[in-house]
Order: C-alpha cells, then structure tokens, then sequence
C-alpha cells in the first residue's frame, strides 16, 4: 500500500488546525447557559453560518471520499446526486417546511411528528433515528482510523480516539453552536486543502477537453457508450449504455425524489443546523444558501475522480493511477487520498490531510449533536424523566454527548470485529428512512393524515422496503446482504438500480397506507394543528425583506441554476 | 453571539497562509516536481492569507461600525 510520510511543516498545520478546533469550543463555553443553549444554539444563529454548517454537517469524509470514488467509477452521472437529488430537495425543505419545522416551535424533528401525530409515531423516528446517528458516527470513525493506518502508518486506536475526543471536548463545551462554527470552519479548510488538488489534476490531464477527449476511450473500453463518463443524461434512456445501469425514470423518482427529499427534508442531521438560525427567514433562508455552493461542489468531490480514472493507465511510469485491489477491481475508494500523496508536495500535505481530517470531523460532530438532543428531548425528556429542571437536561446533554462517543467508538470496534453486522445495521436503517419522505409530506399538506394513519404507513413502508430488497438482486450479486434473500424474482442492472427502486417501493407503499388508515381512523381538531399544516398556517410575513432574501424567488433562481448545469452538461 | 466567526476562521487561514508562503518561499527544487513544477505553497498560501486578511477585516469593520 502506497504510504504518505508527513513531515514537520505538514504536522505544524495540523496541530494550528486542532487548537482552533479546541479553541472555538472553549470561546463559546460561556453562552451556554441553558438546555436551548446547548441543542439549539438558543436560536441565535445568523444565516450564512447556519447554511454553510448545514452543508458541511453532510460533508463527512465518507462523502468526500465516495463522490470522488463514484466520479471515477461513474463519471458526471453522479453529478445527479447534487444538481437532481440535493439541489430540489434543499430548495423544497426552504421554502415549503422550515415554516413548519421552525414555526412549531419543535426542538427535533421527532418532537415535529409527535406534536403533528403522535407519540408512537415520535417514538419510531427517534429510536431508529438515535441508533442510527451512532452506527453512522461509529463506522466513520473506523473508516478513519483505517485510513490512517494505512496511508500514514499511525496507530489505529490512537487516530480513533483522538479524534473523538477532539469532538468530544468542543460539542461537550460550546454544544450546538460549537459544532456549527467548526462546521463553518471546517467548510472553509475542505476547501482550501482539495480545490489546488483539482487544479493539478486537470493541469496533468492536460484541461478539460483532453479529460473528455481519455474518458471517451474509458468509457468504450468498460463498454458503454463513448461519452457515458461526459454527458450525465444522455445515455440514461438505457440502463446498459451507462456505467450507473439505471434509467432516467428509476434515477429521477428514486435518487432524485424520494431519496434526496428523505434525506435532505428530514434528517434530523441537516435539519438541526436550519432550526438554529435566528430568525424564521433565516430558517428558511439555511437550506437555499447551503445549496448555492453545494451546486459547485461537483468541481470538488467529483471531477477528482474523473481525472484520477482518465490518468489510470495513460499515463507513463511514475504518472499517477488508481491501484488495483488484492481482487483486480480498481481501488477507487482511495481517489482522493492517493492524489493528495502524488500531488501534494510537503506543506501543502498537511493542508490535504488537515481538510481529510476536517471532513471526518464534521461528519461526526452532525452525528452527535443530532443524537444528543433526540436522547435528551424525544427519548429522556419523554420516557424517562419528564419533569426535571432545564439545568437537568443541560447536564443529561453534555452525558448523552459523552455516552454517543463512547458508542461511536464501540461501534467502530464492533465494525473492526464484524464487518457483516455494520452492512446488515445500514440496510435496517436504508428499510425505515426509505418511506420517511411520504409521512412527512402527507403530515404537512394534507391535514386528514392521522397518527394512526401515519404510523402504519411507516411501518408498512419499511416492510415493503425489506420485502423489495429481500425479493431481488442486482446483478452478479448473490443473494444475502446484497437481496434476493426470500427468492430472487427480479434482477437490476447494478446495486445503484436496486436500491432506487427499493425506494420507490417504500415510499408508494407508506403513502398509500397513510391515506387509507388515515380515511379509516378519527381526524384530529383542527385547532390542534395550526402551524403544523400547510392549510392551516399563516404565511410567515415578507413585506420588509428584499426579494433575494425570501425564500421563494430565491428557490426560483437557485433551481433556474441547477437546470442550467443539466443542460450545460447533459 | 458571543464570538464573530470570521476572526477565527480568517486567523486560522491567515496563519496557515503564511505558514505554507514562508515554507514555499524557503523551499524550492525537487519537492516541486510532483506538483508539475508549481510552488503550490507559494501560491496557495498566498491565496489563503489574502482571504484570511479580508475576513479579518470585515469582521474589524463590523464590529466598529456597532
């Protein structure tokens, strides 16, 4: 395996990076005085610092690491993950269900189904959200210390636990409000340390049109149609011209609306940066700042990966390429840390490692804050001690963060010791966010939806998500883990296609069951849900801001953008 | 809030600017070569405190204008 040795100068910015880390922690101890302090940054937070945290909560390394690795395995096509999936839904989640979220008053997201529907409702999505938070935090720290093993030869449990205790000490002092500025921060250094990587890349292609020109012959050589690696749209009429192996249709409904907008409209993780914002329009205004430079961002995670698999093989000795694994597939999970190491002379090392190592970061700090606010208010609060002093929770916070470290960490050695349960772990979460989208958007617009209605629909929703994954199978797969565990009936034409339509399934699935048992059960009073309904809230006033800070002709232009770069690249 | 966001995030790039300029200045030659015969530290970290400045700036304007 190919080895980095950092030296003083790249260890010297690594350090200035871990004292601003502590530091911004240690400068916002003192504004933490109560419970709303500590999960909600009291709700004081001006809009460009909470926008730009609600994209770098997602940024973790693994999303780094796996856009670049799907820019190479996939070319521009997984672009659509940004300017079809992302972009829409952030808009969406702007304009149409910050009024809910931020106007309800509600602390989480849970806390929002519980005082739409009801408690078991509330309690599905904050237990399997919890778990989920920590399973997630957990396999990104074992995901680290590997890579750090490897690429650096450090120490595997040293690199885990210090990492978690650097986030440990800065969530545990400043709370909310500290995570969201190092998010900010982080943002910054993701930045600086991958965008000259871009540029030498493209220099040592020679320039966009030789990069289109060597994925031309990629392309035909992985037998697909000449510009697959190129064009994003127009080879997706046939799932076999195209290295994703979906159509337009499975990518558009499946990634594009019920993945993104379950993603992006309520997990808990994105949505907590947009409910720390200090105003309703700067609410709404979170997700719409968030998704101008998330449009760029392609440029950074993705184009490193196109270059890196046009480089493979054209190169001469010494040039760069992708390694083959020990079972001769490319290495493509490696891109964008073999390239800092080829690329990166010492100096600017330590920048390319300091922005790894910030990713990771910010990543595991979402996790965390998100799980120690659904402990302490949906789980905490509701079940197990529910009249207590507001210094209580402040305190049962500051714990929960400590105890979803130590479980982080567990989870990592439980991922070191069984690899299998983590995949298994992911696919239970994959089956009970899929038809999360539909409760949410049944919830808000139609005011017939009841508890009853909507938690039957979730659990129907992620029984069909099981069953669906359980009766097919990519192909070449065989059945276990990857589907066709009841009996292969159908086969897709890769991974990516089984589990748009997974889905697809669920979330027509839970629509469907939440109209009916909703038609079947009593309808809540309607003064019961005033601002929790699109037909029964007032619009949030607009008269004094300009035009670019509300949130709908904003979306317009945000969205008049995204169609632009399909087009440009179609 | 407490603290303006801009002060660390334009010192942290600031420093680290200066950091990598005064590394690139003093090195040169070999190491270069991977990087396709650019100083990137030079350049890079010149950018870097430039942004830095500029945040460091405004966020001293800010606060004088209150």
């Amino acid at each position: 395996m190919f080895r980095i040795q950092p030296g003083f100068i790249d260890y010297l910015i690594l350090a200035c990076y871990l004292a601003f880390v502590i530091g911004i922690g240690f400068s916002l101890k003192r504004t933490v005085r109560t419970s709303a302090d500590f999960f909600l940054s009291g709700r004081s937070i001006p809009a460009w610092i909470t926008g730009l945290a609600f994209l770098s909560a997602n940024l973790g390394a693994q999303e780094v690491m796996g856009m670049a690795a799907s820019g190479a395995k996939y070319g521009i096509a997984t672009s659509h993950f940004y300017w079809v999936g992302a972009i829409p839904a952030m808009v969406f989640v702007g304009v149409y269900m910050m009024p809910f979220y931020y106007g309800s008053r509600a602390r989480s997201v849970p806390e929002y189904l519980k005082l739409r529907f009801d408690e078991k409702t509330r309690c599905f999505n904050a237990v399997s959200f919890a778990a989920m938070t920590v399973f997630s935090s957990g396999i990104s720290l074992y995901a680290m210390g590997l890579l750090l093993a490897a690429l650096l030869g450090w120490d595997f449990h040293a690199s885990i636990l210090l990492s978690a205790f650097i986030v440990l000490c800065y969530i545990f002092l400043g709370g909310l409000t500290s995570a969201i500025y190092n998010e900010v921060l982080q943002f910054f250094l993701i930045v600086a340390g991958f965008l000259p990587l871009v540029f030498l890349g493209l220099k040592d292609v020679g320039g966009w049109q030789k990069l289109v020109d060597r994925l031309k012959d990629v392309a035909v050589s992985q037998g697909f149609a000449a510009g697959a690696f190129t064009d994003s749209w127009r080879h997706l009429g046939d799932s076999s011209r195209n290295p994703m192996g979906i159509e337009w249709f499975g990518m558009l409904m499946g990634l594009g609306f019920v993945l993104s907008f379950g993603y992006w409209c309520t997990d808990f993780l994105v949505v907590q940066r947009a409910m720390a914002a200090n105003s309703m329009a700067a609410a709404r205004r979170t997700p719409l700042i968030a998704a101008v430079p998330k449009m760029l961002f392609p440029v950074i995670v993705i184009l490193p990966g196109m270059i890196a698999i046009a480089l493979t093989g054209s190169q001469g000795p010494g040039g760069f390429h992708l390694p083959p694994k020990p079972d001769g597939a490319l290495n493509y999970d490696m891109t964008i840390p073999l390239m800092l190491g080829h690329y990166f002379p010492p100096g600017m090392l330590g920048l390319g490692l300091t922005a790894l190592l910030a990713s990771f970061m910010s990543g595991m700090a979402g996790n965390v804050t998100a799980f120690n606010t659904v402990w302490t208010y949906d789980i905490y609060q509701s079940y197990i001690r529910r009249n207590a002093s507001d210094s209580h929770y402040l305190w049962m916070g500051r714990m929960a963060t400590v105890f979803g470290i130590i479980a982080s960490i567990l989870a990592a050695y439980l991922a070191t010791r069984f690899n299998n349960i983590m995949d298994f772990l992911q696919l239970v979460f994959a089956f009970v966010n899929a038809p999360l989208f539909a409760t949410f958007l049944l919830g808000m617009f139609w005011k017939r939806a009841t508890g009853h209605g909507a938690f039957s629909g979730l659990v129907c929703g992620t029984v069909a998500a099981a069953l669906h994954h359980g009766l097919s199978l990519p192909k070449g797969a065989e059945a276990g883990i990857k589907g066709g565990w009841l009996g292969a009936w159908t086969a897709y034409p890769s991974e990516m296609a089984q589990n748009f339509w997974t889905a697809i399934w669920a979330w027509l699935v839970c629509f469907l069951v939440t109209i009916l048992a909703s038609l079947f059960s009593k309808p809540s009073p309607e003064d019961r849900l005033k601002g929790l309904v699109y037909t029964l809230t007032e619009k949030p006033p607009e008269e004094d801001l300009r035009w670019y800070q509300r949130p709908a002709p904003l979306g317009a232009v945000i969205l008049g953008l995204a169609l632009l770069l399909n087009i440009i690249f179609w | 809030m407490g603290l303006d966001l801009r002060l660390p995030i334009g010192l942290l790039l600031a420093v680290i600017g200066l950091l990598l300029a005064g590394f690139g200045l003093a090195s040169g030659g070999d190491i270069y070569r991977r990087s396709l015969g650019i100083n990137v530290n030079l350049w890079w970290g010149g950018v870097l405190l430039a942004v830095g400045i500029i945040l460091l700036i405004s966020a001293r304007r800010n606060r004088s204008a209150e």
